[in-house]
């Protein structure tokens, strides 16, 4: 009887939903292996630079600062492997999954709809617009913060690697070449601890962004990174 | 034609015993194996010794200092028998004119044959007038002397990267060497000063294979600079263990914990500390209690404070760290979208409930 009585209910009150299929299964399933990636990573990146407080007992028995390397490198080397493939989806994958590398910068259209975008977020628009992938302010976030400032960290990061593993690993012989050019390893430890801040500012930014939007623009954001379905609520 | 560094010994009355103790020793220093001790013996024996004009700039002398105190190879052997050093101004008794008449004599008499020791830097504004040496500017003297050269080693910071004469803001521009003479093979030693063992180590090398060492991308020799200090260094075991000294006085500190949190450089500084060791093996200063403070790094001066690890980034300024710069901006951001999302929700709240929002708006982006 009750599920009769929904039945009708969501019949009387049930509003037409449009769904379109954006993100496909690689996409959604590197964004969250990346998103979890880049939490080992910043946790364990931050104690490494300040490391906890100092443990009792004989050297031998720890291995703390050990571990959170390990997750580090860990954590880094999946973050890098999620990238590459992340950007062979790009080149195989629909249109959407090209987003995030490529800004239409020379379209007139797009740029006046990042500004439409500004000022919803300014609250002066009254009405947002949906979109089926990236709104296009979001695109071009994306692509800075997010694109560009991966591959920052990646560079960075395999050079402060290489440094370990030594002249004449490939790490060193492919990304080595970054330490001088940033002004020596010092300084390219202080860059990738920033670069870290600059990505969390921005997961923080991009959380948020997802969850008004999913709740303002009447349409799915976070149901879409999961089942890759976003729909349109009128 | 010069004698060879095997004629000088025998001179001195040194066995050829000693002689062969001597190039295994040497072979084993600069890491090369057994088979290479007959060929450095061999080299000895039948090369004439090369000449090496030792040039001062902008220094503080230190890396001489390093220098003659070398215990493998003993400086002696290396400044009086295996090189023939024709010109040092803070070594040689010559002085005045007859110093200076040495510099165009080598310079004729071994024309690309010869090695130029530089210790320091020369500077550049006002026409290099800040280094003046026997009535005109160093940074003459340096491309004159360096014009026909077979190779050139820059010794320590100052000749390498600058060090503290060309921290910020450089008032004198002093410039390191590779950044003044170019097409000539140069060796970079830095260090403030340099391991006098790496110094010697270098030296010997060259005058035993006729060649400069393998250098890195930073045109260091990969045999001494391959590493870091960290890499090498023996309280490594207390870092990985998450052993750390808080405070110089603390019970970490008394049990030589790692000095990572007061500052070591050690993880980000490419030197031979650890393994060479200083004052013929003594102590490094690891070993004495205070963290490395990366003298051999570019620019170390200006790469914030030695007592921070996570320390001051060059462009932003002398106070502000990552550290810093990240929590004000997360922490900006964070309150910027407590703000927005607290006027999004009073303006939804004015917007009546079950409101249509407009229906008529297209879908962008849909192909």
């Amino acid at each position: 009887m009750l599920s009769q009585q929904d039945m009708l209910e969501a019949e009387r009150h049930g509003k037409q939903v449009r769904s379109i299929y954006v993100y496909e299964a690689p996409v959604r399933l590197w964004h969250w292996i990346n998103a979890l990636a880049m939490v080992v990573l910043a946790v364990s990146g931050y104690f490494i630079g300040k490391p906890l407080p100092t443990v009792p007992g004989e050297a031998a028995e720890n291995f703390v600062m050990g571990y959170i390397r390990f997750a580090h490198f860990a954590a880094g080397y999946l973050f890098a492997v999620g990238l590459l493939g992340r950007i062979y989806w790009a080149l195989v994958g629909n249109h959407h999954a090209k987003q995030i590398f490529k800004l239409p910068i020379t379209n007139p259209q797009w740029w006046s709809e990042v500004f439409f975008e500004l000022r919803w977020y300014l609250f002066l628009e009254k009405y947002p617009k949906k979109y089926v992938g990236h709104n296009p302010m979001a695109q071009l976030m994306m692509f800075f913060f997010f694109t560009v400032l991966a591959v920052g960290m990646v560079f960075t990061g395999f050079a402060l690697y290489g440094e370990g593993a030594g002249v004449g690993s490939w790490q060193d012989g492919l990304f080595g070449w970054v330490i001088p050019m940033l002004g020596g390893s010092m300084q390219t430890h202080s860059l990738h601890r920033l670069g870290m801040w600059i990505m969390m500012t921005f997961a923080v930014i991009h959380i948020y962004a997802a969850i008004r939007e999913d709740i303002m623009s009447r349409q799915s954001l976070i149901s879409t990174m999961i089942s890759g379905w976003r729909m349109f609520k009128d | 034609m010069t004698e060879t560094f095997y004629e000088v010994l025998r001179r001195q009355g040194i066995t050829r015993r000693s002689f062969l103790k001597f190039c295994s020793l040497t072979a084993t220093s600069l890491g090369l194996g057994s088979a290479a001790a007959p060929r450095i013996a061999h080299a000895l024996e039948t090369k004439p010794r090369t000449p090496v004009l030792w040039l001062h700039g902008l220094e503080c002398t230190c890396c001489s200092e390093s220098f003659i105190r070398s215990a493998h190879p003993l400086t002696k052997d290396v400044v009086l028998s295996m090189l023939s050093l024709d010109y040092d101004d803070t070594l040689m008794a010559a002085a005045g004119h007859q110093a200076e008449a040495i510099l165009d004599e080598v310079k004729k008499k071994y024309k690309g044959n010869y090695i130029v020791a530089v210790e320091g830097n020369p500077p550049l504004n006002e026409d290099g007038m800040f280094c003046i040496q026997g009535g005109r500017p160093f940074v003459e003297k340096l491309k004159e002397t360096c014009a026909d050269a077979k190779a050139i080693i820059s010794w320590g910071a100052c000749a390498s990267y600058g060090c503290v004469q060309a921290a910020k803001p450089n008032p004198t521009r002093a410039t390191p060497v590779h950044k003044v003479i170019t097409g000539k093979p140069i060796i970079n030693v830095p260090g403030c000063p340099p391991i006098a063992e790496v110094m010697t180590g270098v030296v010997t090398y060259m005058l035993t294979f006729d060649r400069i060492p393998e250098l890195d991308r930073q045109g260091r020799p990969k045999m001494f600079y391959g590493q870091r200090i960290h890499d090498k260094c023996y309280r490594r075991g207390h870092f990985d263990a998450g052993q750390f000294a808080e405070a110089w006085d603390d019970e970490g500190s008394r049990k030589g914990y790692c000095l990572y949190k007061m500052g070591c450089k050690g993880p980000t500084t490419y030197n031979a500390c650890s393994s060479m060791r200083w004052n013929g093996g003594v102590s490094w200063p690891v070993q004495s209690g205070h963290g490395c403070i990366g003298c051999s790094e570019e620019g170390f001066w200006d790469k914030g404070s030695f007592y921070d690890r996570v320390t001051s980034i060059t462009p932003f300024g002398a106070e502000s760290n990552a550290d810093t710069i990240g929590k004000a901006a997360a922490g900006t951001v964070g309150a910027a979208i407590a703000a927005h999302a607290a006027v999004t929700a009073l303006a939804r709240a004015r917007q009546k409930a079950g409101e249509p929002a407009n229906t008529s708006e297209q879908i962008q982006g849909e192909k």
